[in-house]
């Protein structure tokens, strides 16, 4: 039993190292793709990117943000303010406890406060996923850079790499962020996303350094280090196109981390307090006592869009484990 | 600690002092660093709110002595540091006279009970289904049903919270709907409080299980598919064992100790998740004392609940670390060697 696997690699991230771009026979995607236009690598018939997951997963996303940009071409978005419609009207073809049937005018109902909930959700949807992708963005960047300098250089910066980012992945964000809004009043969107990356670099200056180290002894590397090559070109040119998918899901994760985390902070009545966001209007919900008076509209409707949109992500994410890990595609 | 050389515990105790140290520097910073008086914010919010704040002096006193004091920085600091040791966070404002770290102390025995039970529950629940996923002699039924469940841990806990609350509370008229325990019992330990408890625990508890438990699911998959591939287990197969033997003892037993180190990493998110559904339970945790804090702009609670719920993360890990390698022999020979 002691011999059995040499190392205990972290739980949740693929295991495979260089393999994601070797062709394997068992493809789930063998015969969607067009063979005829084959050419270069990504074009092949067995093409680990054509993974039905990580296609669905990015439709939902790109349909939610294309949502929220053009809803703001064709839908009024003056509604998200408060006052602008009647109040508690239910979705249209629904009525309300008094007996109010719903209006084409306001197809997804009004809260307590007057505010069209299609206006809201156009308006919301935006904001909150752009938190969540600039703080992993943020995050990802540092922690590519980190990741990186941990493990090539080593030694000392390694150690304190290594500890500080040990450290900081025990802190939970959403403690250090309350603390920090409360004792700064309100916050901008952009100010808020940068708060959150401060969260946000930790795993992915794990995953890298671990990989690289692990990279660093490899026939490949050593080949390029023999060529001549520069660190810069070894690290860009060699390793990094081996670290895509890690990269992508590392970043998907992120993103949902740090989306949690603002929904979390508004549900609790921080983050920004003038723009709307998702987590905004079920902190409104909740306080009016949407719940109670079966306004299920008002919490329900931005609930099932992050409900989705977490569901998104998931499935971009399995889907890019998949990519990386050909033991996966079986299943 | 057994088996367990020194010099890996001294490191871990290292690790936790040092992530203690520096959250209790960041929430002693952040206040410092807004261009907002937090003392003054505080006060005029009191005064908006109720015209004449009684002991308005005192009050103040207490928060300058908190936030600003005439001593130089430095000595404040120090001063910060030994009142946080001794879990001295001062008086809350709302409910002035109160030292915070008695509010602290009701509340604590909530969140950490209701943590632990939902923990362990997802613990078992979830690594249980991943390894039925992967096991050749799991029925075909399940290999469907488990992966649909996976949808499920997309989703952050308050809104398979509000979910719930809906259909069980308001809808069905099942469960209550807030508070962790109901208005009529007076606390104690009797039958009837403990029932009470319970009841009002369901539904907070379901919350968190529901989408945590398939972190666990996908994490233990991973780790099974190499487990299953290994030469042991085709020799186990071969000798003619027990497929339910092989599976406990040959494929579990190895893929689960990677899920124990994953554990340390997830429980600051499990924390925060938690204190999100406990404020829309208004559960009498932690997560409500923050919630009414920071509501009351109740800053000497704010820090003092933050403080001690990332001590309580950093304890936590620190314990999963020494659990380790109890259970994976490997990596205590593998310190005993190079220490």
């Amino acid at each position: 039993m002691a011999d059995t696997t040499q190392s205990s690699t972290q739980a949740g991230q693929p295991q495979a190292t260089q393999s994601q771009l070797v062709p394997t026979t068992d493809s789930e995607a063998a015969g969607v793709v067009d063979t005829s236009t084959a050419s270069g690598r990504f074009n092949r018939f067995d093409n680990p990117w054509l993974n039905p997951k990580l296609i669905w997963g990015m439709g939902i996303l790109i349909f939610i943000v294309l949502m929220g940009l053009l809803g703001q071409w064709i839908w009024n978005t003056e509604l998200v303010f408060t006052g602008s419609t009647p109040l508690r009207l239910p979705p249209l073809g629904f009525e309300n406890l008094r007996g109010t049937p719903g209006v084409s005018e306001f197809p997804l109902g009004t809260d307590g406060a007057g505010r069209d909930l299609l206006a809201l959700l156009i308006v919301g949807t935006p904001n909150t996923l752009m938190i969540g992708a600039i703080a992993s963005l943020i995050g990802m960047s540092t922690g590519i850079f980190l990741g990186f300098t941990a493990g090539f250089v080593g030694g000392r910066v390694d150690d304190v790499i290594r500890i500080l980012s040990d450290v900081m992945i025990t802190i939970p964000p959403l403690l250090i962020l309350v603390v920090f809004q409360s004792a700064f009043g309100d916050v901008s969107l952009i100010m808020m996303a940068v708060l959150i990356a401060g969260f946000m670099w930790q795993s992915p200056t794990r995953l890298i350094r671990a990989q690289v180290l692990s990279m660093r002894e490899s026939g490949y590397v050593k080949m390029a280090q023999l060529s001549g090559a520069s660190t810069m070109h070894i690290m860009f040119r060699e390793m990094m196109p081996n670290l895509i998918p890690y990269l992508f899901g590392s970043f998907i994760a992120n993103v949902t981390t740090a989306i949690v985390t603002a929904v979390g902070m508004e549900v609790l009545g921080l983050g920004p307090q003038r723009v709307p966001t998702l987590g905004r209007v079920i902190y409104d919900a909740i306080n009016s006592g949407a719940l109670i008076q079966n306004l299920w509209w008002w919490w329900g409707l931005p609930t099932a869009l992050l409900a989705i949109m977490f569901i998104a992500l998931l499935l971009v994410n399995l889907g890019l484990d998949e990519v990386s890990n050909p033991r996966l595609r079986k299943m | 600690m057994g088996g367990i050389p020194s010099s890996y515990i001294v490191n871990r105790l290292i690790t936790l002092v040092l992530t203690v140290w520096i959250a209790a520097t960041l929430i002693w910073i952040i206040p410092r660093l807004s261009p907002v008086d937090p003392a003054e914010v505080m006060l005029g919010r009191m005064a908006a709110g109720g015209a004449f704040v009684e002991g308005s002096d005192l009050i103040l006193e207490q928060l300058r002595e908190r936030f600003g004091l005439n001593e130089p920085l430095w000595v404040q600091y120090l001063l910060y540091l030994r009142s946080i040791i001794t879990f001295d966070f001062g008086l809350s404002a709302a409910s002035f006279p109160t030292p915070v770290s008695s509010l602290i102390a009701q509340a604590l025995p909530w969140t950490i009970g209701l943590m632990l039970l939902s923990v362990i529950i997802t613990f078992i629940i979830g690594n249980a289904l991943g390894a039925f996923m992967v096991w050749e002699r799991t029925p075909r039924v399940w290999k469907v049903v488990i992966p649909s469940l996976m949808i499920f841990t997309a989703i952050p806990p308050i809104l398979s919270g509000l979910l719930l609350m809906y259909v069980f509370a308001v809808q069905l008229r099942a469960l209550p709907l807030t508070g962790a325990y109901g208005l009529t019992v007076e606390p104690g330990w009797t039958m009837e409080f403990a029932l009470s408890v319970v009841e009002h625990g369901t539904l907070p508890a379901l919350s968190i299980i529901l989408v945590t438990f398939g972190f666990w699911t996908l994490g233990m998959r991973g780790l099974m598919i190499t487990v299953q591939g290994e030469d042991y287990v085709n020799l186990a197969k071969a000798k003619g064992l027990k497929p339910r033997y092989i599976l406990y003892k040959y494929m579990v037993r190895n893929a689960i100790l990677p899920q124990v180190t994953a554990f340390a990493l997830k429980i600051g998110l499990l924390v925060s998740g938690q204190i999100l559904v406990e404020r829309i339970f208004s559960y009498n945790g932690m997560g409500k004392l923050l919630y009414d804090a920071i509501l009351d702009q109740d800053f000497a609670v704010i820090q003092g609940v933050s403080f001690i719920i990332i001590l309580m993360t950093a304890i936590s890990v620190f314990i999963v670390d020494l659990i380790y390698p109890l259970i994976d022999p490997r990596i205590r020979q593998a310190t005993e060697r190079t220490a």
